[in-house]
């Protein structure tokens, strides 16, 4: 197939492709502006300080209360948990795919891994609230049947994909020579791994960990189904929470008019979630761009 | 049971609501009422499993009409249904004057058709060995504005209860039944503390008191009937022995005979006058108030006597606009008066 090989042409693919790239961006540059529009409207009635460390948190009931800190606590419980356990399993399986498993072993592994990363969080949900925490009731008296542990350690496994597959990335980059010359030393695999490897790959490991963070806290489904819709500022995971991203699920789905200060609440909690996620992004970019300037 | 599995309600109103947007996006605005044979509802989770019953009745005896219910809470159904998004919309408490401005503002006329009774069931977890019945002080006590965050423990509802967390369960500000259950127990409609669980999915709130035994919760007595094994009433004390003395348990009899009080009340669905015009949403209505009885009784609801559905039958076919209730939640209000004074012999 011959294309036209005029400059017209080349200028009008040029243009397209720019198009293409710009759009992504546009999108977001418009989703940032009214979440910050909508946020602005919204401190104009509550005080930032009253809505970032207030207790309560009750915008929709008869005694309205702004204080987003209980959601920030539901969010960070259930973050908690599945950072407890993506980070330990993730990591161990890294060192595994990466310093121990014969080819033929990680072939297989890698991409059931990843299927993992495929299933749809709505499934994760339901597996959380009518598995998971049943099976912990057994264990565990007194938990409620919403709860941020079940949720948290779905969100765990959900995760550890993230965690395994960036974390082996960057214990993969770490040049050979430096094992070659723990081994020169007469240090076995494990000292190696420990000792060599992993803190050489540190900033990757973080840089894979802030990144999951940044996932957990973004993630809705699971916690909406499972974790109850209960704003609480409590650190015990056995009973009922709300985290952020619920509370926008419950406010879009119910019918909350249109420009009220109850609608605008979505956009302060969307706009504080943004900020943190961003943030946890931008460190996360951070430290992965330290790995590659310390060996490359 | 077919109706009210976990996850089947939403899941049915997920896909009815997506179905009402493709409707919408489809047709493009107003020529979806005229045009479409599909019968556009949407509102209070409590009366759904009676319009979603009728629903698919109808649909078998005339196949080729389409009826889609979804659930958004009587305030939501209300609002969706002023803006003449839906055909009929369900509700669990009379229209608020708010909303017949808002529905008047849009030119949409409606007919206001009461299709059952239902009555307030209070549970808790069937682990539960320490409440045995509850008076409406003791509802008060726990759910007023002044108990946010200060009534969070079983031994401050009454000395020697459990010295454990209160798990409280309760259908959203959206809902009809919060608002009724508000205005009957707390005495002002909307005035509830805030620090409960909260869903206008009352399947949402059966999975959580079925799964917590420090839970106390309140939705239609129909959610407690599919699901009476995982859950235990309570009988209500209304220290009033005129209308039946001492505590008494929600059933139907005790809703049909007026003595569980003051958590009774009628449910309605909302006819738009411009749809009650199309055969179809006509066919439907009528459908509704001639067969309806036996599914109302079927899903867990009381009908209303044939008498009263004679009546409400008669409001549909002269279309009678407007509200019996002026705005107010009719706490107390006998259903049948109304109804007569507001019909023409």
């Amino acid at each position: 197939m011959a294309l036209p090989r005029n400059a017209g042409f080349e200028r009008a693919i040029e243009r397209f492709l720019f198009a293409c790239a710009s759009l992504s961006i546009l999108v977001t540059i418009g989703i940032v502006a009214v979440l910050a529009f909508q946020t602005i409207q919204f401190f104009r009635t509550v005080s930032p300080v009253e809505f970032l460390f207030g207790t309560t948190w009750t915008p929709l009931f008869f005694d309205k209360q702004f204080g987003v800190l209980p959601l920030v606590a539901g969010t960070v419980l259930v973050s908690v948990v599945a950072m407890a356990v993506a980070l330990p399993a993730g990591l161990l399986t890294a060192i595994y795919l990466s310093e121990y498993a014969p080819t033929s072993v990680r072939r297989v592994v890698k991409p059931v891994l990843e299927v993992l990363a495929g299933v749809p969080t709505v499934v994760y949900g339901y597996f959380a609230l009518l598995f998971v925490t049943p099976l912990l009731q057994q264990v565990i008296p007194g938990l409620a049947g919403f709860n941020a542990l079940s949720p948290g350690i779905v969100m765990g496994i959900m995760i550890l994909p993230m965690v395994s597959s960036l974390s082996e990335d960057a214990l993969h980059s770490v040049p050979r020579c430096l094992r070659e010359g723990a081994y020169a030393l007469g240090a076995t695999r494990a000292q190696t791994t420990v000792r060599v490897v992993v803190p050489a790959a540190f900033s990757g490991v973080s840089a894979a960990a802030i990144l999951a963070m940044s996932r957990a806290i973004g993630e809705t489904m699971i916690v909406t189904i499972a974790a109850g819709q209960q704003p609480r500022l409590t650190a015990s995971p056995l009973v009922p929470i709300e985290t952020m991203t619920a509370y926008i699920v419950q406010v879009s789905l119910g019918d909350t008019p249109a420009g009220t200060l109850e609608y605008q609440t979505i956009f302060a909690v969307g706009m504080l979630l943004f900020a943190s996620t961003f943030t946890l992004n931008l460190a996360s970019n951070w430290l992965r761009d330290r790995l590659r300037e310390e060996y490359i | 049971m077919r109706r009210l599995e976990l996850g089947g309600v939403r899941c049915v109103a997920f896909l009815s609501g997506l179905a009402l947007a493709v409707v919408a996006a489809g047709c493009g605005g107003g020529e979806r009422a005229a045009g479409s044979r599909v019968i556009a509802i949407d509102g209070s989770s409590t009366v759904f499993p009676i319009t979603e019953a009728v629903a698919e009745e109808f649909q078998i005896l005339s196949p080729d009409a389409r009826v889609t219910v979804g659930i958004s809470g009587t305030g939501g159904g209300f609002s969706k249904f002023c803006a003449g998004e839906t055909d009929v919309t369900n509700a669990s408490r009379p229209i608020k004057l708010v909303e017949v401005e808002a529905c008047t503002a849009a030119g949409i006329g409606f007919v206001e058709l009461p299709v059952a009774y239902d009555g307030i069931a209070i549970v808790v977890n069937p682990e539960n060995d320490w409440v045995n019945t509850l008076t409406t002080e003791d509802l008060r006590r726990m759910w007023e504005p002044a108990a946010q965050g200060a009534v969070v423990r079983w031994e401050q509802v009454r000395t020697g209860w459990p010295e454990a967390e209160l798990h409280l369960f309760g259908p959203g500000a959206d809902s009809g039944t919060f608002d009724y259950f508000t205005e009957a127990i707390v005495g002002e409609e909307g005035a509830s503390r805030g620090d409960f669980t909260s869903s206008e999915d009352d399947n949402v709130l059966v999975q959580g008191i079925s799964t917590d035994a420090l839970a106390l919760g309140f939705f239609g007595y129909a959610y407690y009937e599919e699901n009476r094994e995982r859950l235990r009433l309570v009988p209500v004390d209304d220290e009033d022995d005129s209308n039946g003395a001492g505590p008494i348990a929600a059933s139907p009899e005790a809703v049909r005979d007026g003595t569980y009080q003051p958590l009774s009340r009628p449910i309605f669905v909302y006819v738009s006058t411009a749809s009650l015009d199309r055969p179809e949403v006509q066919a439907f209505v009528d459908f509704y108030l001639t067969d309806g009885a036996d599914l109302v009784r079927e899903v867990g609801y009381v009908p209303l006597s044939p008498h009263e559905y004679d009546l409400v039958a008669q409001r549909a076919q002269e279309r009678v606009e407007g509200t019996m209730f002026g705005g107010a939640q009719g706490v107390g209000s006998s259903l049948e008066a109304l109804l007569a004074a507001s019909t023409h012999p």
